[in-house]
């Protein structure tokens, strides 16, 4: 019985305690990217924002969650029901599972694995099912065309971060993700590879749906794209999933470019702070970024944004790719 | 040349730069939100709002029934029956303003001769139902007892335009 009990169910437990310390902070961070997408596109637009409800309008995304959990969820009477109710349960899950691999300081891992970024990889590449089911089981015109875009879009995308990503692995000589950003601890990888970077920053973008790549929910052409049918709580776990999404694509552009937990100066003041809240730093850092480019940039056609994966990043990454490895190879700059 | 320029121009996304530049210089600039309820933007004199029939200082309603509201009103929205008075003098018995059809044109009165018809200043009388939004002549006159001093300011400030 001892060996049952150490063996699994002791270990079972820890792991699910840290399960719940990364999910539960990240939901709530989740609820607050909402609201300072809200806060910065008003400051861009000179409006002040929610202001209201709380101090500062701090409470509003709880009173916004509190709203979407009381409504009715509506099933359309011809849609699939089974799938209907799936996929945002999919997109939701997707967007979390893939924080299993993210490093926030140095050790601090749920799963240390040497294919970390392969798996991240994966996951965010399986997110296109959650918005293809949805599509197709919301039996809706717009819903469909909405996850047409998407899956198109996505599959894109995924092909120039792939090449970004070999790049990465070209300088750091590891697919583990803590070993990535320790590989950055004299010079982090968007200094060397800011053609890349910037690649990877729209490319995430795209991957996301978030403007000005937020074709699939269009909302002037597709009125919502593919969660068009959905209400309530299935609308709730779709929209935290595309911000969920964010957030890991941001973790992602940290940990590939911009020394995940490393200070940026390896000197006193700045060391002192825990590896953690850098990371945190450099998160909100490149989310602002992505709610920045909301508020800057008018939606592409689809042809355009076709045209830019296809014919632009994809052989602009491929050459980037070719070019470091073979500055890695003439000046004998492999990795150690 | 001009081909190099351009590559080199898109290349470097400066387009793209300069206009998130633009947006984050604008992030700092002085917010132009009211907080509605309890901060309201400035209004016109000329603001054509809520109607309101007028009295005389000394409380005789200014309306003589001529019906020029109602004749020139284009979407009909005023009915007015008129009969005289005991002391002889002609007095409207009915004056109804239809506030679901009034499209708040300002014709009536431009139309009336003593500036008893008149819209005035204030915008915040939506209603929980439609029947409310029927106006008869004793809402019309308490509205302008209610008014009658922003109303009176007003007129005053057009004057000297008219």
């Amino acid at each position: 019985m001892v060996g049952f009990w150490d063996g699994y169910v002791w270990p079972g437990v820890v792991i699910l305690a840290q399960i719940l310390l990364i999910v539960v902070p990240l939901l709530v961070a989740v609820a607050y990217l909402t609201y300072a997408e809200r806060k910065v596109i008003g400051a861009i637009h000179l409006r002040k924002g929610p202001n209201v409800v709380g101090p500062l309008g701090l409470l509003q995304p709880i009173a916004d969650g509190l709203k979407l959990l009381v409504k009715e969820t509506i099933l359309p009477a011809r849609a699939n029901i089974g799938v209907f109710v799936l996929a945002p349960i999919i997109t939701f899950t997707l967007s979390f599972i893939a924080w299993a691999v993210i490093p926030f300081d140095e050790g601090w891992v749920l799963a240390d694995i040497n294919v970390g970024v392969l798996y991240l990889f994966a996951v965010s590449s399986l997110g296109v099912y959650g918005v293809l089911m949805a599509g197709w089981a919301s039996n809706s015109r717009y819903a469909f065309l909405g996850a047409l875009r998407s899956a198109a879009q996505m599959v894109s995308y995924e092909v120039s971060i792939g090449f970004v990503i070999v790049t990465v692995l070209i300088c750091a000589g590891s697919l583990n993700l803590s070993e990535i950003v320790m590989a950055q601890k004299d010079l982090w990888f968007f200094i060397p590879l800011f053609p890349m970077f910037v690649i990877f920053l729209i490319s995430a973008l795209a991957e996301t749906n978030r403007s000005p790549f937020d074709l699939p929910e269009d909302e002037s052409a597709l009125v919502a794209g593919y969660f068009v049918e959905y209400s309530s709580m299935l609308f709730a776990l779709f929209y935290l999933g595309e911000y969920a999404a964010m957030i890991l694509m941001s973790g992602m552009t940290v940990i590939l470019f911009l020394g995940g937990w490393l200070p940026p100066f390896d000197i006193a003041p700045f060391t002192w702070v825990p590896g953690i809240i850098w990371f945190g730093l450099k998160i909100a850092l490149v989310l602002f970024v992505f709610l920045w480019a909301r508020a800057t940039f008018p939606r592409y056609r689809y042809d355009q944004l076709m045209r830019l994966g296809w014919k632009v990043f994809l052989p602009f990454s491929l050459f980037w790719v070719a070019v470091t490895a073979g500055a890695v190879v003439a000046f004998d700059w492999y990795p150690s | 040349m001009s081909f190099i320029d351009r590559s080199t121009k898109a290349l470097l996304l400066t387009e793209l730069v300069s206009g998130l530049a633009l947006t984050f210089k604008y992030m700092f600039r002085k917010k132009v939100t009211i907080n509605y309820p309890y901060e309201k933007g400035p209004l016109s004199p000329r603001f054509r709002g809520e109607h309101a029939l007028r009295r005389y200082p000394n409380g005789e309603e200014r309306c003589i029934a001529c019906k020029l509201c109602e004749a020139i009103c284009p979407a009909l929205a005023i009915t007015i029956e008129a009969e005289p008075r005991e002391d002889g003098s002609r007095r409207t018995t009915r004056y109804d303003i239809d506030m679901t059809k009034c499209i708040y044109c300002g014709f009536c009165q431009e139309a009336c001769p003593v500036d008893a018809i008149v819209e005035g200043p204030n915008y915040e009388f939506a209603t929980e139902t439609r029947e409310e939004l029927f106006y008869d002549k004793d809402k019309l006159l308490a509205n302008g007892d209610r008014w009658e001093k922003q109303i009176a300011a007003n007129l005053a400030a057009d004057a000297p335009y008219r």
